[in-house]
């Protein structure tokens, strides 16, 4: 088990070194000029040549790279040229609530998802028709519209859940629920779609493989069948695309934190954009990507656990 | 002559278009969505002849109206025209997909082509990176873009379509490594056409789905995105008419003008379902293209059931016996195919009586697992049982409660498959599938239904049962999961054992073993066993009485010895001549010719005249009966003097 670990890290860990140098890299080589953006057209030469040098334009970008790269290895992302704080207090605080959505959206997601497709497979009337209703929607409704749309019913015709704005859980627990709740069903619904087809046809794959009619034939009854062994068989690819629908939940929550005024990982990505605040953005491309890393780590050990084979190999 | 051999080749090249293109246009779906697409981009593109307004034109009489004459669609916060801006913000949200479109096919298609075409190092390399890029959240990569050149949404495209290109060539990759093992490809390529001749006129052809497909996905995506950075404002000024800027300004107003939200939304919603929908059916009309079998004409089923007449008389309409364990009369089993259902099975009697064995005999496809699944009641979704019963302790198994019968699985009828292998399920130990089934008959408690299937693993002599039991089923041989796989059909005691060729996927060894294993058994437990086989040598091993069926129905039946010493169908006949260990000794072993006539192509006559060295035109009259021959000998034959004489001479 722990080679497993140690082998898949060893995979991904230059995921975490590819992906700050390409933003890196980006930033270096899209013609424009950070400095000139940020002063804007009436700055005079001298206030440039000053945010230049603060910046550490003048210096070659190779230097500027290994500079950054020797203090990020330290856990030290740099300073938000906006916030003048450090990258990574300022995104320490916001984490909750980023945190509380992706995580959040993707339980949800997969529950919802496993729960309607394994239904789908099992009849093949109603429940396979709401499968692809929802699959169809689901993916084609951007989020943002969705939540103005959730916001419009549930919270300012309804009043059930606030419009906008995040409490602490640490605040008060049911706050927090009610604060997250419409913002992680906005982010589940597309995932739900996902997993959902993704369960459907993997449940009828399983239920057809012969070991079903051995166990059902010795009289195993069917909602062990069901519920143990089919689902279990079914479940490596519902993994992965779960995996997926949380990376996928992270370019998301950019929009939905927005849409919903949280104070999250991506409103202050969105806002540094306007700001040109690059070592914020990059601050966040760090996060995200340790994210997508862990994430891909917990799949694999979720494959080796529901199957024996991946254990051996 | 280089050139001319690519040709030889059946290339399905203008007739497989013509199909693809039918297959499209039957499905609505996809007709509606390109349909769609296309009235959308014309009305963008003629936004300023077509719109009714200038899109920043503010009627200020006119603020968040509704829907109304004057303006269809309504009008915004500052009394905008929202048709008019709908038409021109379009432009520029589908020329945004078009750019990132372009990106991805100018670098994913060639890539991929290259990819697959040339597999080796180059393949290893592309696919790595690709692999790279395709971890990396694009949301991210784009604010960098944004935030260094602020608005501008080309560039914004242009990356997402380098971050999209990776995801093309995988599809294209995959497509090309199929194409490439073609013959009509393989022909060309070692007739030594260039590589760019090749790939331009046999693989990018085949190749063209996929990427329609991908390339729809990709346009759903970025159109989501796009609408995306709309909304955030970071692509365009607050007076640009942009979708997602649309729906950010609604947003303001929710409180006083719900209205003004679904205009855009719902434009945007609209939009990208085309795309998905755009590509489901390609997908699918590319999918049924390949698979579509050549246009055979089935006889629907009313013919053949009209064929199979089985008068009130004879031994199939014998009541059903009492003494026998299971007394299966008439049973039939339809399958659904497309419009019309074909008989698979065609009214089977059989009966199983306590501790003796019956073999079920017949090649693949003469209904002989179709028959047990019947009475298991274990029939795949495209099957279903059409009529008869299977009596067991006077109720019939066929109409039983679905409760009731689960009490009688695996506790009266047990079943073991013919693959060892995949009939266990790989996901648990052997133990614990064990456990479970022996918990679920015998009530007791976990450490009990571990000893039992200690005990049952003993009694299928397996060699070490405590290792077996703790092992998965990958990790057994073909044998040693067969024994699993019996032990699991003995564990709640069955007085019927229905076994389905449980020895033909073994080794010839391990076979022999597995017979006197099913002996030892019978012989100590007393339960019947239905064997269903191929195998001569397995029925001369085993068998006390033998049924032998024929496309779907029953054609011989009597004792095992009998059979062997006087066949009275010429299939059993032939059956016996083709087997090598008991054909007479210095005559050719005669393999039977022809194969099983398919359910849904049987005669309306004798089902086996068309390869019957005995067949006359009344064998092809009309149907031809079970008869009675002598006590407990039927055959469904009208030549088995001839069959009886033949086989006399013969010795």
């Amino acid at each position: 088990m722990t080679s497993l670990i140690g082998r898949r890290l060893a995979l991904s860990l230059p995921l975490l070194l590819i992906v700050p140098t390409v933003t890196f890299l980006l930033a270096a080589l899209i013609p424009g000029d950070i400095a000139r953006t940020i002063l804007g057209a009436d700055a005079t030469q001298a206030q440039y040549e000053q945010l230049r040098q603060s910046l550490g334009l003048n210096e070659p970008l190779i230097t500027r790279y290994l500079a950054w790269l020797g203090s990020a290895l330290h856990g030290n992302l740099g300073t938000s040229l906006f916030w003048q704080q450090p990258v990574t207090s300022l995104l320490d605080s916001r984490l909750q609530v980023t945190l509380s959505l992706v995580v959040g959206s993707t339980a949800v997601a997969a529950v919802a998802g496993v729960v309607l497709g394994v239904m789908a497979a099992l009849r093949a009337g109603a429940p396979g028709k709401i499968v692809d209703a929802i699959a169809l929607t689901g993916l084609a409704v951007p989020n943002f519209f969705l939540g103005l749309l959730l916001i419009t019913w549930f919270a300012v015709t309804l009043r059930l859940f606030p419009a906008t704005g995040y409490v602490p859980v640490s605040l008060s627990p049911a706050g927090w629920l009610a604060s997250i709740a419409l913002p992680v069903i906005t982010l589940a619904v597309p995932g739900i779609a996902v997993i959902a087809k993704q369960t459907r046809d993997a449940m009828r794959e399983a239920l057809d493989r012969p070991f079903i009619r051995t166990l059902r034939a010795a009289g195993v009854p069917g909602r062990s069948i069901i519920g143990k062994h089919a689902l279990r068989n079914a479940a490596i690819p519902v993994v992965t695309v779960t995996g997926l629908i949380f990376i996928g939940s992270l370019s998301g929550t950019v929009l939905v934190e927005m849409v919903f005024a949280l104070p999250g990982l991506g409103g202050l990505v969105v806002q540094a954009t306007t700001q040109h605040d690059l070592p914020l953005i990059q601050g966040v491309a760090v996060y995200f990507t340790v994210a997508v890393i862990g994430v891909n780590l917990l799949v694999d050990l979720t494959y080796s656990w529901l199957d024996p084979r991946v254990r051996g190999s | 002559m280089s050139a001319a051999i690519p040709r030889l080749r059946a290339r399905p090249g203008a007739a497989r278009r013509r199909s693809f293109a039918r297959q499209l246009m039957i499905r609505p779906a996809g007709t509606g969505a390109a349909a769609f697409l296309v009235l959308l981009v014309l009305a963008c593109a003629a936004a300023p002849l077509v719109s009714p307004y200038d899109p920043g034109a503010q009627h200020l009489a006119d603020l968040l109206s509704g829907p109304a004459p004057h303006h269809l669609l309504g009008t915004d916060t500052l009394g905008r025209d929202v048709l008019s801006r709908l038409l021109y913000g379009g432009r520029r949200s589908l020329l945004s997909v078009a750019e990132g479109l372009a990106v991805v096919l100018a670098l994913g298609v060639p890539l991929g082509l290259a990819a697959g075409y040339r597999g080796g190092g180059a393949d290893r390399a592309l696919s790595r990176g690709a692999e790279m890029v395709m971890a990396i959240p694009p949301i991210i990569i784009i604010l960098v873009v944004l935030a260094v050149v602020p608005g501008n949404e080309n560039a914004a495209m242009l990356v997402f379509g380098l971050l999209g290109a990776p995801a093309m060539l995988r599809v294209v990759r995959s497509a090309t490594l199929k194409v490439r093992e073609e013959p009509y490809v393989t022909a060309g390529r070692l007739s030594g056409l260039s590589p760019l001749h090749v790939v331009r006129g046999h693989v990018l052809p085949r190749v063209a789905g996929p990427v329609i497909v991908q390339g729809s996905i990709f346009a759903a995506y970025a159109l989501l995105f796009e609408t995306g950075l709309a909304y955030l404002g970071l692509t365009a000024d607050a007076n640009t008419p942009t979708w997602g800027g649309m729906v950010a300004e609604a947003s303001t107003r929710i409180e006083q003008q719900e209205w003004l939200l679904f205009p855009s939304g719902a434009l945007i919603a609209i939009t990208i379902l085309a795309f998905g929908l755009l590509g489901d059916a390609v997908r699918d009309a590319a999918a049924m293209e390949d698979t579509v079998p050549p246009p055979v004409r089935r006889r629907a089923f009313q013919r053949t059931a009209a064929g199979q007449g089985s008068p009130a008389s004879g031994p199939e309409a014998t009541p059903v016996a009492d003494a026998a364990l299971l007394s299966v009369r008439g049973l039939s089993v339809t399958r659904q195919e497309q419009a019309a259902q074909a008989l698979v099975v065609d009214s089977v009697s059989f009966d199983v009586f306590p501790g003796e064995t019956v073999g079920l005999v017949g090649e693949s496809g003469c209904g002989k697992t179709v028959s047990a699944l019947a009475v298991l009641r274990l029939l795949p979704g495209s099957l279903t049982v059409a009529g008869g019963q299977a009596q067991w302790a006077g109720r019939d198994l066929l109409q039983m409660p679905d409760r009731a019968f689960g009490h009688l699985r695996g506790s009266a009828l047990a079943y073991v498959s013919q693959e060892p292998q995949s009939s266990l399920d790989p996901t648990f130990t052997v133990g614990s599938q064990l456990a479970e089934v022996i918990r679920r008959h015998d009530q007791v408690p976990r450490p009990a239904a571990r000893a039992r299937a200690a005990d049952l693993l003993r009694q299928v002599e397996l060699p070490d049962p405590t290792r077996a039991a703790r092992a998965y089923p990958h990790e057994l041989s073909g044998g040693m999961a067969q024994r699993v796989a019996l032990a699991l059909a003995l564990a709640g005691r069955p007085q019927l054992l229905i076994a389905d060729e449980p020895t033909t996927a073994l080794d010839v060894t391990v076979q022999a073993e597995m017979l006197a294993l099913l002996r030892r058994l019978q012989r100590e437990t007393g339960m019947a066993i239905l064997l269903i086989t191929h195998d001569w040598g397995v029925v001369a091993d085993i068998c006390d009485r033998t049924i032998v069926m024929y496309a779907g129905q029953v054609v011989e039946r009597g004792g095992a010895q009998d059979l062997f010493d006087r066949p009275l169908h010429p299939y059993t006949l032939g059956l016996l001549r083709s087997h090598p260990s008991l054909a007479h000794p210095g005559q050719p072993i005669n393999a039977l010719p022809g194969r099983v006539v398919p359910p849904g192509a049987w005669p309306s006559g004798c089902r086996f005249a068309p390869r019957c060295g005995f067949a006359d035109d009344a064998c092809r009259a009309g149907p031809v009966l079970l008869t009675e021959h002598s006590a407990s000998r039927q055959a469904r034959c009208l030549h088995t003097d001839q069959v009886v004489l033949d086989e006399v001479s013969a010795r």
